[in-house]
């Protein structure tokens, strides 16, 4: 059997790790998709080949977050291990080892945002954006879409590509009114720099193949079309499956395989995903055939009927309906952004999060300052329920030289505030600065 | 006494070993058309004027099973297949004989429907109108529940020579490799039982009892009635037999090593890793079929001591093909042998005419003949450094699965590099400055293949796995299927499995003095399920591969 795409696997279970004993992210997690890839004799198929990940820096995170009370303190190697995976995976495709490439990691990354002070929804840093961070620095300038297909929405990618023009973030979700962490509303659509590049559908419960088909056919694909990114990598979450214990969608293995033959993802990296015996060994086996291009029509669940999941009519409504709006939305991006910011010099966002597996709240106010030349520096100034308190300033990559020594005069007034920690990432000079 | 026979592609070589030394050695062709009486003349030899009862073993290192699949004389196999959902492999290398049957497991073991028995009565009929010898039936994941094999084979067993149920291969996960590799054994399993009883009723005719033990590619053996069972363990031995033959010979070092067989043609790589052999990741292949036979990891360069020197475009080319002897030899082409013997390396019967040639091709290229026979010997070196360089990075990028292993980065780095083979000796000093490593060549080098078969000490691996919630325990490789309860640990779960391993080498009759079993891996994961906590155990456990004693160099 040969691929016809050449496929990177960076398959790491992390067999020595778990948050708890019981917890979902625990060491059992990827055990039988382990199983599946193996007894399905994957490791034999021509073309896939199967990496070890890289072990991130400190500094590799540190170009994405703001760690309190610091990155070390923080992480543990498991987490310099996932996103280390993910940035293997961005060097099998630009190192051009493999076409494309997919890493099955642990633990996830979505819901980690720029701030982080501990685990919210299993995640601590956004192991996507490290490997983006880093392949950007690594490889030069990349105009990505992130299409995040897990059930949860991704509030951690949405607020760290929040107003940033290169990075299209598409997240198809369960309702947020129906699930954690409760926030990816349609109008949630970009900081002023990027207004409209933030795409959010949220989808009704028990939406099934066929709603998620109608959306990426009627929305997700022509949006693609016209933001032309240079890549795609895919948020591949499988808590949409039919049999996830914590979300209550219908979606099932072909659905996820088709949906990703169609999409046609350079990176997939997986996100979360609780089923780790009725849908992980499924869903998995169906992405990686289908990213290698091969027959992936036999991969069918055991107890998968077509008739118990077929979606009802009302929930299709429904599906078309947002499906518009969210078209709507994208068409329109322009002139809404301008009416909403045009000689604006600062705009200015408050927050509110919740980390819930570490308990912690945390209260935010976002500052973006709009630039004619660049994408314009922001900062965050931040506070939690503990005493903790930090504020962080981020140079963009592509940021013009006026905006850039902005930022460092804004960090040398920041020793005036009153706050534990202060960061200033300098992107475009790939450097970084705490204290 | 010990006795090693190594039957390779041209010639038998045998050996007696005594208290750990080397008594007697023979060397005969190999008659192609009779396997068996080769061996025996080469056995009956070395063993005359020994007295019976001071035969320990006899031990043979054959080509009975491999050439029977290469050269395509196999019986003609019925393939019964039960592959449930996934993906959609073709198995167009097997015989025509492939019937699929419906059902299916899943990753547990848990199974999700049955075959029916209307479909196997249907395959049976038309394999018998087929004239199928043997049959080999296989599950996906029939490892996990090998129901269907069992119930299939019981069907059958009347009907056909052999039933191979995958199962009974390997506990391992890879339903491709276990189709073809119980294809292969179902293929090769007359003509090695036909080999086997030749030896048995030669033995008993001599009132020989001394146990008889094949070499299988890992470096360990088998012994002749586990062989019968499962033939395909016998198969590519060669590189087996030679590896181990080298580290006897070699001083006892337990770092990480690079050992080279350098032949006329090829040179043959292996590597030691904590003085352990590497092995294939994961199974050998042959003849198009990939395997789960464990092997011993080698590669082959097209490079010997008789490769072709010629220039090329005003270049210098080395190989790969091989037209003669060296021309110090009494061979028609320039060689690297020649180039030795240029050095003063090595003394030869045709220096003159060597060095001439040799002279004569410098020319060529405008160089001094001296600067041209290093040129040869460099580049030969050189591309054997980067053959090992490429070779390493392949092995060392195999994958690993816990934060504990990556983190620890053990990576092969060879401190030292053994040689074997004709121009070993000569070569040694070129290849310690060009590999900037000690190199040590081994004398005896001639006959290593037989040592190699002579000491090779029996090797069982096997795969456990505790289920508590499904409450099974199975361990494929013994045929263990049984009920255990919901307090089954870790620490029972590994016990067992040395147990099992134990009670496999007891049954190729190692005595349990010497017989050293380990872990190779083990691990428990916790199964939640509501507010219950069941555990699912795996462990591999192992006869540790190593040899039998042996004293070097006195005769
Ligand atoms: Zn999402
Ligand atoms: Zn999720
Ligand atoms: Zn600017």
């Amino acid at each position: 059997m040969k691929a016809k795409n050449k496929l990177g696997l960076i398959l790491f279970p992390a067999f020595d790790w778990a948050i708890s004993p019981t917890h979902p992210e625990r060491e059992e997690r990827l055990l039988y998709t382990q199983d599946q890839l193996l007894e399905e004799g994957i490791e034999d198929i021509e073309g896939i080949h199967f990496f070890n990940p890289l072990i991130a820096t400190k500094k590799d995170i540190d170009r994405v977050h703001f760690c309190y009370p610091s990155t070390e303190k923080l992480l543990t190697e498991s987490h310099l291990i996932a996103a280390g995976g993910v940035m293997r995976a961005f060097d099998a495709v630009f190192g051009k080892e493999t076409d494309k490439s997919f890493a099955l990691v642990r633990p996830p990354g979505h819901h980690a945002q720029r701030v982080v002070y501990g685990d919210r929804g299993f995640c601590i840093i956004n192991i996507e954006a490290v490997g983006l961070a880093y392949a950007r620095q690594k490889y030069g300038d990349i105009r990505v879409a992130v299409v995040d297909t897990d059930c949860h929405h991704g509030d951690g990618t949405e607020d760290i590509y929040w107003n940033d023009p290169d990075t299209l973030y598409i997240s198809f979700h369960q309702d947020g009114r129906t699930l954690y962490p409760g926030t990816g509303s349609i109008e949630e659509l970009g900081g002023p720099s990027a207004y409209g590049y933030n795409v959010n559908i949220p989808l009704p419960p028990n939406t099934g193949d066929e709603g998620f088909q109608y959306v990426l056919e009627n929305t997700v694909l022509p949006i693609l079309e016209d933001y032309k990114p240079d890549i795609i990598i895919n948020s591949a979450g499988q808590d949409n499956h039919y049999t996830d214990p914590l979300t209550n969608m219908n979606f099932s293995a072909q659905g996820y395989a088709n949906l990703n033959s169609r999409l046609n993802p350079d990176i997939a990296v997986l996100e979360g995903g609780y089923s780790i015996q009725g849908a992980l060994p499924y869903v998995n086996t169906g992405i990686i055939l289908a990213m290698a291009g091969l027959d992936y029509s036999g991969v069918v669940e055991p107890d998968y009927h077509l008739g118990k999941w077929k979606q009802s009519g009302r929930v299709t409504e429904q599906v078309k309906r947002i499906s518009e709006e969210v078209l709507n939305a994208w068409q329109h991006k322009e002139i809404i952004g301008r009416k909403l910011f045009e000689s604006k010099s600062s705009v200015k966002r408050n927050r509110q999060i919740y980390y819930d597996t570490a308990g912690i709240l945390e209260t935010q106010v976002q500052e973006f300052r709009p630039c004619p030349d660049c994408p314009g520096v922001d900062s965050i100034i931040s506070k939690n329920d503990r005493g903790a308190s930090l504020f962080g300033i981020t140079i963009p990559r592509k940021a013009c030289p006026a905006c850039q020594k902005k930022g460092y005069d804004l960090f040398e007034q920041a020793k005036g505030l009153n706050v534990k920690k202060r960061f200033l990432q300098d992107l475009k000079r790939d450097e970084f600065f705490s204290e | 006494m010990i006795i090693g026979i190594d039957m390779g592609g041209t010639n038998i070589d045998g050996v007696a070993v005594h208290e750990g030394q080397i008594v007697r050695q023979i060397k005969r062709p190999v008659d192609r058309s009779d396997y068996f009486h080769s061996i025996w003349n080469c056995i009956k030899n070395l063993l005359w004027g020994v007295k019976k009862e001071d035969i320990e073993r006899i031990q043979l290192s054959t080509t009975v099973s491999t050439n029977a699949i290469v050269e395509n004389r196999i019986s003609k196999v019925g393939v019964i297949l039960q592959r449930g959902p996934g993906l959609k492999w073709q198995f167009d290398n097997l015989d025509e004989n492939v019937a699929d049957v419906s059902g299916s497991v899943d990753h547990r073991g848990i199974p999700i429907s049955r075959e029916n028995a209307a479909e196997i009565s249907k395959i049976r009929e038309d394999f018998l109108r087929n004239r199928v010898d043997t049959v080999a039936v296989v599950g996906k994941f029939s490892t996990r529940n090998p129901d269907f094999e069992k119930r299939a084979a019981e069907y059958l067993r009347d009907d056909f020579q052999e039933i191979t149920m995958g199962h009974t291969i390997s506990g391992k996960l890879n339903f491709p490799r276990r189709v073809q590799t119980s294809y292969l054994n179902a293929a090769v399993h007359s003509t090695f039982k036909t080999f086997a009883e030749n030896i048995e009723e030669a033995l008993k005719r001599e009132g020989i009892s001394a146990p008889v033990y094949i070499l299988k590619a890992d470096g360990g053996t088998i012994n002749l009635e586990g062989a019968k069972a499962k033939p395909v363990e016998t198969i590519l031995s060669g590189p087996a037999a030679s590896l181990m033959g080298m580290t006897a010979l070699l001083n006892k070092d337990e770092t990480d090593r690079c050992l080279l067989d350098i032949g006329g043609t090829t040179t043959d790589l292996f590597f030691l890793a904590d003085g352990v052999p590497v092995f294939e990741p994961s199974g050998i292949e042959i003849g198009g079929h990939k395997t789960f036979v464990r092997a011993i990891y080698s590669t082959s360069v097209g490079l010997g001591g008789d490769s072709y020197v010629r220039i090329e475009k005003g270049k210098l080319k080395i190989g790969p093909e091989r037209k003669d002897h060296a021309i110090a030899f009494g061979g028609k082409y320039l060689t690297p042998t020649d180039a030795l013997v240029y050095l003063g390396d090595m003394k030869a019967e045709y220096a003159h005419e060597s060095a001439f040639a040799l002279e004569n091709m410098a020319k060529k290229i405008n160089a001094y003949p001296e600067e041209f026979a290093e040129m040869i010997i460099n580049k030969f070196c050189k591309s054997i450094r980067e053959t090992i360089e490429n070779t390493l990075e392949k092995i060392n990028a195999s994958p690993v699965y816990t934060i504990k292993e990556l983190l620890a980065d053990r990576t092969i780095k060879p401190q030292s590099v053994g040689v074997i083979g004709g121009p070993a000796k000569a070569l040694s000093k070129y290849l310690e400055r060009e590999l900037k490593m000690p190199v040590e060549y081994p004398e005896n080098h001639e006959i290593a293949n037989a040592i190699g078969a002579a000491l090779a000490r029996p090797t069982v691996e096997i795969n456990l796995l505790a289920d508590t919630d499904r409450e099974i325990l199975s361990v494929p490789e013994t045929g263990v299927y049984e009920k255990i309860d919901k307090y089954y640990d870790l620490k029972k779960a590994k016990e067992r499995a040395l147990n099992e391993v134990k009670f496999a080498g007891e049954t190729m009759g190692i005595s349990s003095d010497i017989l050293e079993t380990e872990i190779v891996e083990a691990s428990s994961f916790n199964m939640v399920k509501g507010y219950r906590a069941d555990k699912n155990i795996r462990v591999k456990a192992q006869i540790k591969p190593g040899l039998a004693a042996y004293k070097k160099g006195e005769r």
